[in-house]
């Protein structure tokens, strides 16, 4: 793992950690941009962190491109010494897997699918060799999955499965993109997971849809009163398979403003993980049963 | 102070200098896509260089004044009338209370910057007044006008009549459009040739190009260096594992199409990209109308500083001129 370091243009750095996904490189961006945000370097004004990279953005009217640069090295090294431990929170997601809105949405752009004939989670299902959708919701709720990125559009989570590379679930994105997808929708491109924040256009695979707001900016929501967006980077996700009648249920409580996320602190060592992956996962789901 | 929206124009947007800060949870800076124009129309009216204006595009908007008010029109070419009657561009002129401000033809550039003293008073959002209408995010009610709604008015400073922005202070794009742009983030992803006449060729503006980013054709496609596609990447040479994209950033998703992100950009995603437009051209691309021949002219770290410099020497004579 080599990390890149390379100017996009005169107002940013972009880092590369890895030009591969892997856990390994989302965490070395997480430490870099932790420490960054700890230096309180005068003219940084944004850092981003992504999956296996991060961007700053500065103003080079204060401090110049090669001093950024070159105290953003220096924090690499003071990075690359630190423990791999995230103190984090872990969030249960609802997911109405195989719901008919998004069924209806795939219906109608299917001539832009890999395999118009049959449906988005059956297609992903065959290809990763699942038994099926109850084979599907099982692999892909079954294991808990990292916040690696917060973008694209306001709020919209990109998440990585905490499993190893030969069971990470894969999958294209569509042919040619779709103009529509129903909001909340529940989605996968590549190795990435993702929730629709708003409705719009989409590419990713489309598997269910959650009854749980994650970006308001109203501030109408319960739980996003103190701030629009629910996510951040490093945050741990739970997805929990749920029907109908659990999915209108909720969406009546989120409406009447009664309904809370079931959310825990978790301490996530990378360490810890790389000796025993799912005895980590277990402990860490556990945290949830507490709250 | 209120104005009423009798027309709403084809996209009017309020807008300010943006919204820093927030990038990380994908909500982009927004704010005026020619913010040079924008400071100039504020300053001509004496408001803040960052007080929130009018964005227009391609077609001004109908409004009526319920109370007198000074107002400045900068940016595109796009003559303002009241009740009917021309006024010059890049100069403060009165409209007196139940007066309407209309607009002609847009005759150059695509942007018109529409200042009103006292400034646009929608509620200040992430600490901003500017529409990201993507996210439904500040403005007025997160989206563009539409007719019917009712603007609020800052209190005003009193200024004279007629204080112009000189010509030579005015920046435009040139023909062909000229766009400085500093190679780097996956320009290694190309191969040395299509590098080459990605300079030489003369790009087109497309017909998709808006807040997010605006998209050129009609140059030769650019080939890619060979590789094994990284996992999580995707199997499209123009693939990266999603990432974020810098504003003024070039991808070009399967070597086809440019895409130059600008205010409301989308804050990543999985396309690579050759390079990153330098900051003192952003405003340039905001007064691009499809269609333009555009050219991007290659310049290193230096140049582009030296660029942004003379940027801002520009606004503060604006600003020295109109003190």
């Amino acid at each position: 793992m080599t990390t890149r370091y390379t100017f996009g243009g005169d107002e940013h750095i972009f880092v590369e950690c890895s030009e591969e996904m892997s856990l390994e490189a989302f965490f070395t961006g997480m430490s870099i941009t932790t420490a960054l945000r700890n230096a309180k370097i005068k003219g940084v004004t944004e850092i981003c962190p992504a999956n296996a990279s991060f961007q700053v953005r500065f103003n080079p009217d204060i401090i110049a491109p090669d001093e950024m640069m070159r105290q953003l090295k220096a924090l690499e090294a003071a990075a690359q010494s630190a423990p791999s431990t995230l103190n984090t929170r872990i969030i249960e997601v609802p997911v109405y897997y195989n719901d008919p809105w998004t069924h209806e949405t795939g219906q109608r752009f299917r001539e832009r699918h890999q395999d118009p004939t049959s449906t988005d989670i059956e297609y992903t299902a065959r290809i990763n060799n699942l038994d099926g959708i109850d084979g599907f919701i099982k692999a892909h709720s079954g294991a808990p999955w990292f916040v690696s990125m917060v973008g694209f559009v306001a709020g919209l989570p990109f998440l990585y499965q905490m499993v190893d590379r030969d069971r990470q679930i894969q999958s294209p994105k569509y042919l040619r993109p779709r103009t529509d997808t129903p909001r909340l929708t529940v989605g996968h491109g590549g190795c990435f997971a993702c929730i629709y924040s708003v409705r719009g256009a989409g590419g990713y695979q489309m598997f269910g849809i959650t009854p749980m707001p994650i970006y308001d900016p109203n501030q109408t929501t319960s739980y996003l009163r103190d701030f629009m967006c629910l996510f951040k980077p490093g945050d741990i996700v739970k997805w929990k398979p749920i029907g109908r009648e659990e999915y209108d249920h909720t969406v009546a409580e989120v409406d009447a403003g009664r309904w809370q996320p079931r959310i825990a602190p978790v301490t996530f060592s990378l360490e810890e993980f790389a000796k025993d992956i799912d005895g980590t996962n277990a402990r860490v789901m556990e945290a949830l049963n507490g709250h | 102070m209120a104005i009423n929206v009798l027309k709403p124009g084809l996209s009017t947007t309020v807008q300010d200098l943006g919204r820093p800060g927030y990038y990380h949870i994908g909500i982009p800076t927004s704010g005026g896509m020619d913010t040079l124009s924008l400071a100039a129309a504020n300053l001509l009216v004496g408001n803040d260089a960052g007080a929130a204006v009018l964005e227009a595009v391609f077609m001004g908007p109908e409004l009526e004044f319920t109370q007198d008010a000074m107002v400045a029109v900068t940016g595109a070419d796009l003559p303002p009338k009241v009740d009917g009657q021309e006024q010059p561009c890049w100069t403060a002129f009165k409209v007196k209370k139940g007066q309407v401000l209309s607009f002609g033809f847009l005759k150059k550039g695509a942007r018109g910057y529409i200042a009103v003293s006292g400034g646009i008073d929608v509620p200040v959002v992430l600490g901003s007044r500017s529409t990201y209408t993507l996210g439904a995010l500040g403005g007025f009610e997160g989206r563009k006008l539409a007719a019917g709604d009712v603007l609020p008015v800052g209190k005003g400073a009193f200024v004279a009549e007629g204080r112009s922005v000189a010509e030579a202070l005015r920046r435009a794009p040139g023909a062909p459009a000229e766009l400085r742009m500093l190679p780097g983030l996956y320009w290694h992803r190309i191969t040395e040739q299509a590098g080459k006449t990605f300079f030489e060729d003369t790009w087109k503006v497309a017909p998709e190009a808006d807040r997010i980013g605006y998209r050129f054709k009609a140059g030769r496609p650019l080939d890619f260096v060979p590789r094994t596609p990284p996992f999580g990447a995707g199997s499209d040479p123009s693939n990266i594992v999603d990432a974020c994209y810098p504003y003024g950033s070039v991808q070009v998703p399967s070597g086809t199409e440019p895409i130059v992100l600008h205010r409301d950009a989308v804050s990543g995603g999985g396309y690579m990209m050759i390079g990153t437009v330098v900051s003192a051209d952003m405003d340039l691309i905001g007064q691009l109308q499809p269609h333009t021949p555009t050219k991007f002219v290659k310049v290193t770290m230096e140049q582009a500083l030296t660029a942004r410099a003379d940027r801002r020497k520009t606004l503060e004579a604006i600003a020295k001129a109109l003190a």
